[in-house]
């Protein structure tokens, strides 16, 4: 099972919705979170639809169709969107009225639009598509899951193009929250994240769309060719297993693997399996990052994907997600790997088309 | 060649019973379990009509042999004691002997503590572990660890069809060969954010749900859990197993016309309906049975009936919607209501349609509302639409 990048959308705490530039100027954050550097809605979305709707929702469909416009489609066949908490201020503030009010009076559109599948099906019946559309939401599996059932769709032949997105907000509530758990404040800069290791990560969101195809067409990113989620594994070894044997899948080795993308937060707790893998199984590979850049949510794999999606087809790679100063000749497969909790590990695999 | 998938376990829990065997016997006796709230803590308790699980989370702790001491979502309680059900009646012992997954389906997740806790998350430290059971997730990796799934697990969430759609997903990964067995369904407690919610919408009746009739008044919310144990062909033929049905066919489509309402023609419902019966290989004559969405509101139940007039052309087969027994159980209610498919399937019997008095007008057809017993049953169709146009239809057909 294989799916070619056909286009790409993404708004997120980078410039990066107009799909140009590449990281060559970089958005530095001194406080808080990092929001999404938020467009200008009118030039994507009437004013009408626009004051509908909720943040996530009007910047998700800015992100889709972007993602649209960016692969030439006017209607995918399918949508399938992967998201850890959907619809989080919707939800917020329902139970707030609920709290507030004694449960003697909610806004109905706060809770028509508070349900996880409001993003897949608010660009539905934006864009009349009638296919299949599904919404994922398991924690840092989200965004994963949706690509594994959009390769699964391209396979059964339903369809030849699926748009899929990984889409999470932050809101000062959650954050607020979060922190208590597992999100810091930014202290200095997020691009000082890797110094700051005390516990907790930079919190962050984005909406990132991304149409798959089952064919090649010139100007395509890249070919993803491994996705794999691989839950509460007994021990490092089992994991390195695994990632292992994802790989081989796609009739690759290790050795194949030019440069890896990790999700390392700096935190020293979470890095450890990183840390592991890099001593062992990443060895002498290009390491780059990313969490400095759009910070912790649980869809982040997809601003990921962006970046390697862009990699691999400029055949460059900014200089702000190194981690480390190998080189290689030519960029050709690169390996995402995400994990939250020392739970929930992820694996995209992406080759150049 | 895609693996065919079989059904070869069940599990529920439900207003209406805490097990398999209680349900059958409920739904054959037509004994709804709709009443007040009892355990739910809300001020619409003498309004508004619901249907919960009749237990206390401790007696639900007691029920999934888990220490009180361990504090769980509800959402989460009647997850563990539906999936262990279906493990068991599939006679799985050895959880890791195959690739055997977990994917689950929810609307609210952990919302139960959510809405208890979320105003003392800045005062008080103790309840800072239901942060981390709010998302959808949580409920799945709680039923995930206390199984013992390791190999594959992932969550939907797509309001009323999230479950339905859960056993969809899991039917494409054994296809491919990428598991073995999956324990496929959802779960959903009821809480105050989806009760005040749906009341905000005018949709909940205050008295009686009655699908299907003219009279209808709105729907009944309810909670509770369905876990089906898909397999592949070959795992049941290594292990000889008894299959109680066969998965054969499914649609998943898009209304694509409003976030809570349904086309007026059922343009979703329609293709969710032909897509199933094109991936079976069946004509409409085929099915025997259908289980309706049928949620007793206005809007869906003539949208869905329009749907099914235009399908069923000939002759509209047995149809009845559990909901009047049950209350809509949204994330939970596509996988509770295959597990009826599958009983219709294996006692030859069709669950009727509780409170049917006037047909409605704009239908040629009428539910079934007699328990109808010693019927073959071949093809069973089972309808879930939610939220958003997210509508999907399963075929479940004897072996």
């Amino acid at each position: 099972m294989e799916a070619f990048i056909k286009g790409i959308g993404i708004v997120s705490p980078q410039n990066t919705t107009e799909g140009i530039k590449f990281l060559s100027e970089v958005v530095e954050y001194n406080s808080g979170y990092m929001s999404c550097v938020e467009p200008v809605y009118s030039n994507y979305i009437s004013p009408v639809i626009s004051r509908k709707l909720s943040r996530i929702l009007k910047l998700s469909i800015v992100a889709s169709k972007v993602c649209l416009s960016n692969s030439s489609i006017e209607t995918p066949d399918a949508i399938i969107t992967g998201t850890g908490l959907g619809c989080i201020q919707n939800t917020e503030d329902v139970l707030n009225s609920i709290l507030e009010n004694n449960e003697s009076f909610i806004v109905p559109t706060s809770f028509i639009h508070s349900t996880h599948n409001t993003i897949s099906s608010q660009i539905a019946i934006y864009l009349k598509c009638h296919g299949q559309n599904l919404t994922f939401s398991h924690r840092t599996f989200s965004f994963e899951s949706a690509v594994l059932y959009g390769m699964i769709y391209l396979a059964d032949k339903y369809g030849e193009n699926v748009l899929v997105g990984g889409v999470d907000e932050m809101t000062p509530t959650l954050f607020d929250i979060g922190s208590k758990l597992i999100f810091k404040s930014i202290s200095k800069s997020n691009l000082n994240m890797l110094n700051e290791k005390n516990k907790g990560a930079y919190a962050g969101e984005g909406m990132a769309f991304f149409t798959l195809s089952s064919n090649y067409s010139e100007g395509d990113y890249a070919k993803i060719k491994v996705v794999e989620t691989i839950y509460n594994p007994d021990s490092v070894n089992s994991l390195k297993l695994k990632i292992e044997k994802a790989i081989n899948s796609a009739g690759l080795s290790i050795g194949d693997i030019d440069a890896v993308m990790l999700g390392i937060t700096g935190n020293s707790e979470s890095n450890r399996y990183y840390q592991e893998l890099i001593n062992s199984l990443l060895k002498n590979k290009i390491l780059l990052y990313y969490k400095h850049l759009c910070g912790e949510y649980f869809t982040s794999s997809s601003f990921a994907l962006w970046c390697c999606a862009n990699i691999l087809k400029r055949q460059f790679i900014p200089s702000i997600l190194r981690l480390n100063k190998n080189e290689n000749n030519s960029i050709t497969n690169i390996l995402i790997y995400n994990q939250f909790n020392n739970k929930n590990h992820s694996i995209m695999l992406l080759g150049k088309c | 060649m895609l693996s065919k998938v079989f059904v070869t376990g069940i599990g529920t829990v439900t207003g209406i019973g805490i097990n398999v065997s209680e349900t059958f016997s409920s739904l054959t006796s037509q004994q709804t379990g709709i009443s007040s709230a009892i355990y739910l803590d809300t001020i619409h308790r003498d309004a508004i009509p619901v249907c919960e699980v009749k237990a206390s989370n401790e007696k639900l702790c007691e029920l999934a042999s888990i220490s009180t001491k361990i504090r769980l979502t509800r959402t989460s309680l009647i997850g563990i004691i539906a999936a262990k059900e279906a493990l068991e009646s599939s006679g799985i012992t050895n959880i890791s002997a195959k690739k055997t997954g977990l994917i689950s389906a929810t609307t609210v997740g952990g919302m139960d503590k959510t809405e208890k806790y979320f105003g003392d998350y800045n005062s008080n430290k103790r309840f800072n572990e239901f942060i981390c059971s709010h998302d959808s997730g949580s409920s799945t990796e709680i039923i995930a660890d206390h199984l013992g799934i390791k190999e594959f697990i992932s969550t939907i969430s797509t309001a009323c069809s999230a479950s339905a759609n859960a056993i969809i997903f899991g039917t494409q990964l054994i296809k491919h060969g990428i598991l073995d067995r999956v324990l496929v369904g959802g779960t959903d407690a009821l809480t105050k954010f989806t009760l005040n919610g749906f009341n905000a919408l005018l949709i909940l009746t205050k008295t009686e749900c009655k699908p299907f009739d003219q009279n209808r008044t709105g729907l009944v919310l309810g909670e509770g859990a369905g876990y089906l144990v898909l397999e592949s062909e070959k795992s049941v033929q290594e292990e000889n197993k008894r299959i109680i049905c066969e998965v054969k066919g499914y649609g998943n489509a898009c209304d694509a016309y409003h976030q809570t309402a349904t086309s007026p023609n059922g343009y979703g419902p329609y293709l969710s309906m032909q897509n199933a019966l094109e991936m079976g290989g069946l004509k409409p004559d085929g099915i025997q049975y259908i289980n309706a969405h049928g949620t007793g509101t206005t809007n869906n139940d003539l949208s869905e009936g329009k749907a099914i007039e235009q399908i069923f052309t000939e002759k509209v087969p047995y149809i009845s919607s559990t909901k009047a027994y049950t209350g809509h159980l949204l994330g939970a209610a596509g996988s509770v209501e295959a597990v009826y498919c599958c009983l219709a399937i294996r006692e030859r019997t069709i669950f009727p349609n509780l409170n049917f008095e006037e047909p409605m007008k704009e239908l040629s057809f009428t539910p079934t509302d007699k328990v109808v017993k010693n019927i073959n049953i071949e093809n069973v169709m089972s309808n879930s639409f939610g939220f958003g146009g997210n509508n999907s239809s399963i075929i479940f057909s004897r072996c």
